[in-house]
């Protein structure tokens, strides 16, 4: 008996037909991803992540899309690579100086059909067009509105241009963001904008000096003067209030004085004379007809 | 089942595939396709994706692009209107409208490419030769528009003066579209867009332009610096004159407190005093002894004096 009979020839066959039957047959639509049926090359319906059938032996073709994924393009740079890319950051601005540019786009893919079947290579259209669509948007602003102010303008702008270009030539992407990263001059410029820097800390610094300078004294003084008004107005109350009083005393011994005037006066004299003398060192008396001085009380000794 | 009866049917089967494999084609999608006859064309060329019917063996199927496709040559060196050489990087897409005539007149994308390079390249070269560098660079007159927020914008700006342009990037771009366009329908091409990717300087002038820049930068860091020396000085100024009123007003009130008060009190002094002026001398005297005495003072009196006069004329009750 041999062993390759027709039958068994034929089981073989029929075995290795129905295999490539199942295996052409079905296929898998991961979670992120969109098939789109292509029967005789021509596309005839999307299916959504699952396990689906079609049409064996590529009569049926599924073409699976990434459409939730989020793609990202580098301008200017390369996330682990550094290689220098300024031939793509390098732009030149409405000043025409030259600002050095380094962003990113984001985005997905929103008709999976278009981005098949319209475009040829719709990620190289989106990195032409993002650089057109920069380059474009850079060039209407000045280096110092691209360095400093103008970022979050500049983004918005160019996400806005570059998927109104992205839809007219049917790319089927759709732009999520563009976010610009490194934005700076140029480097053989960047020292003279670090000097810049510089020079305005040093402006503050020195203004900051001055009215230290000028805190330290300012307050100082205003207290001393208003010491020096207190010490006058001091002056005045004890100028004035003396003076009453001195007056005071005046008007009241004068009033005593009117009384009996010769004789207030003489005790007044003489009480003064008692006070005085005991005090005195020597006392001289002379008499009014000679010259010499007799010394009669030495009331010290 | 014998060997013998196996053999036709499989013989039949495989007759099957070869016929039609050379009688089906298939159209894909973003794909078209000329059918020719011994190399000539028939009929029109078939755009829609499907499975199609040709004449087996002595039609051919040539298919072709139906999608847009890119062109992207490297930069080409062009001086401006105003004598600046520039760097200028065109890209543009384009498609194939009549699969016929470009079958006819390139039949492959690297013919197709290479005249488009020619096409395109001297179309820009054309226009932005005859543009200054601005209205390649520009696209509107939006930047006039904007004031300057800062110092730096301000002092940036005077170097190289920002003027109006006339055309912009955008209709630059659309003329050089339009020139190129006119010679590519008897390609069956038809352009898509042409767009300045990007202008740079020539590696001289980009040189230029950073020195340029840096001294733009230097000006202003010297504007600041002297910004800085000069409201300091300012500053110290204001403090010393604040520092003079201070004192000098400080001064005056005092003074003028101080004259009041003693004008006051001279007032008081002399209308007290006034009453009996002899009187005030007289204790004024008194008060004048008690005070310029002390301890080693030496007095000398008189024996007429009031307090001698008894000692001398103690007789005087007699009298």
């Amino acid at each position: 008996m041999s062993l390759i009979t027709p039958k068994r020839i034929l089981i073989i066959v029929l075995g290795i037909v129905v295999l490539i039957i199942l295996s052409t047959s079905f296929y898998t639509v991961e979670a992120d991803e969109i098939a789109v049926v292509l029967l005789f090359g021509k596309s005839v319906r999307n299916t959504d992540p699952g396990l689906h059938f079609k049409l064996p032996f590529g009569i049926e073709k599924a073409i699976k899309v990434q459409i939730r994924k989020v793609f990202k393009e580098e301008f200017g740079f390369r996330t682990g690579d550094g290689r220098d890319f300024s031939a793509e950051s390098l732009l030149l601005t409405a000043d025409l100086s030259i600002a050095d540019v380094e962003w990113v786009v984001q985005y997905k893919i929103k008709d999976p059909e278009k981005f098949l079947f319209s475009v040829r290579n719709p990620k190289f259209a989106l990195r032409d067009l993002s650089e057109v669509v920069m380059s474009r948007v850079i060039g209407d602003r000045t280096v110092t509105e691209v360095l400093t102010v103008g970022r979050i303008e500049i983004a918005s702008e160019v996400e806005q241009h570059l998927q109104t270009l992205l839809d007219l030539y049917e790319t089927g992407l759709d732009v999520g963001k563009v976010t610009l990263q490194n934005v700076n001059p140029p480097d053989k410029v960047k020292p003279s904008y670090n000097a810049v820097n510089e020079a305005k800390q040093e402006k503050d610094r020195l203004i900051n000096e001055a009215w230290r300078d000028y805190n330290q004294s300012i307050p100082k003084s205003k207290g001393l003067a208003s010491q020096q008004i207190s010490e006058a107005q001091g002056y005045a109350l004890k100028r004035v209030n003396e003076a009453q009083g001195d007056a005071d005393k005046f008007n009241s011994i004068r009033a005593e004085y009117q009384k009996a005037k010769e004789v207030t006066r003489k005790r007044l004299y003489l009480e003064t004379m008692q006070d005085i003398l005991p005090n005195i060192k020597e006392v001289y008396v002379i008499d009014s007809n000679t010259n010499t001085p007799i010394p009669i009380l030495q009331l010290k000794e | 089942m014998k060997l013998s009866i196996l053999i036709p049917i499989i013989v039949v089967v495989l007759l099957i595939v070869v016929l039609s494999s050379g009688m089906f084609y298939i159209v894909k999608e973003g794909e078209q396709v000329v059918i020719t006859q011994f190399g000539r064309p028939v009929g029109e060329p078939i755009v829609d994706a499907g499975l199609k019917i040709k004449t087996p063996f002595i039609q051919q199927v040539h298919s072709f692009e139906k999608r847009i496709l890119e062109w992207d040559d490297s930069p080409t060196q062009i001086p401006t209107k105003d004598k600046r050489f520039i760097l200028l990087d065109t890209t543009a897409r384009w498609r194939i409208v009549d699969a016929l005539k470009y079958y006819q007149a390139l039949g492959t994308e690297v013919l197709a490419i290479s005249r488009l390079d020619d096409i395109i390249n001297s179309a820009a070269r054309d226009l932005v030769t005859a543009q200054l560098l601005i209205e390649a660079v520009r696209n509107s007159n939006s930047v006039l528009e904007r004031k300057p927020e800062t110092l730096e914008e301000e002092a940036g700006q005077s170097t190289e003066k920002l003027e109006a342009i006339s055309i912009g990037r955008e209709k630059i771009t659309q003329k050089i579209h339009a020139k190129a366009q006119e010679s590519l329908p008897r390609f069956g091409i038809e352009l898509v867009d042409v767009q300045i990717k990007r202008i740079n300087y020539v590696e001289e002038v980009r040189e230029k332009v950073f020195t340029r820049m840096i001294s733009e930068r230097q000006r202003i860091s010297e504007k600041y610096k002297s910004e800085g020396e000069g409201e300091a000085a300012d500053i110290m100024g204001q403090k010393k004159k604040e520092l003079e009123r201070i004192q000098s007003e400080a001064y005056k009130e005092a003074e003028q407190i101080r004259g009041a008060a003693d004008a006051q009190a001279i007032q008081i002094y002399a209308e007290a005093h006034g009453k009996d002026p002899e009187f005030f001398a007289f204790l004024q005297t008194l008060e004048t002894y008690r005070k310029t005495n002390n301890a080693s003072t030496k007095l000398i009196l008189s024996t007429d004096s009031e307090l001698y006069k008894y000692l001398k004329d103690s007789q005087a009750i007699r009298r």
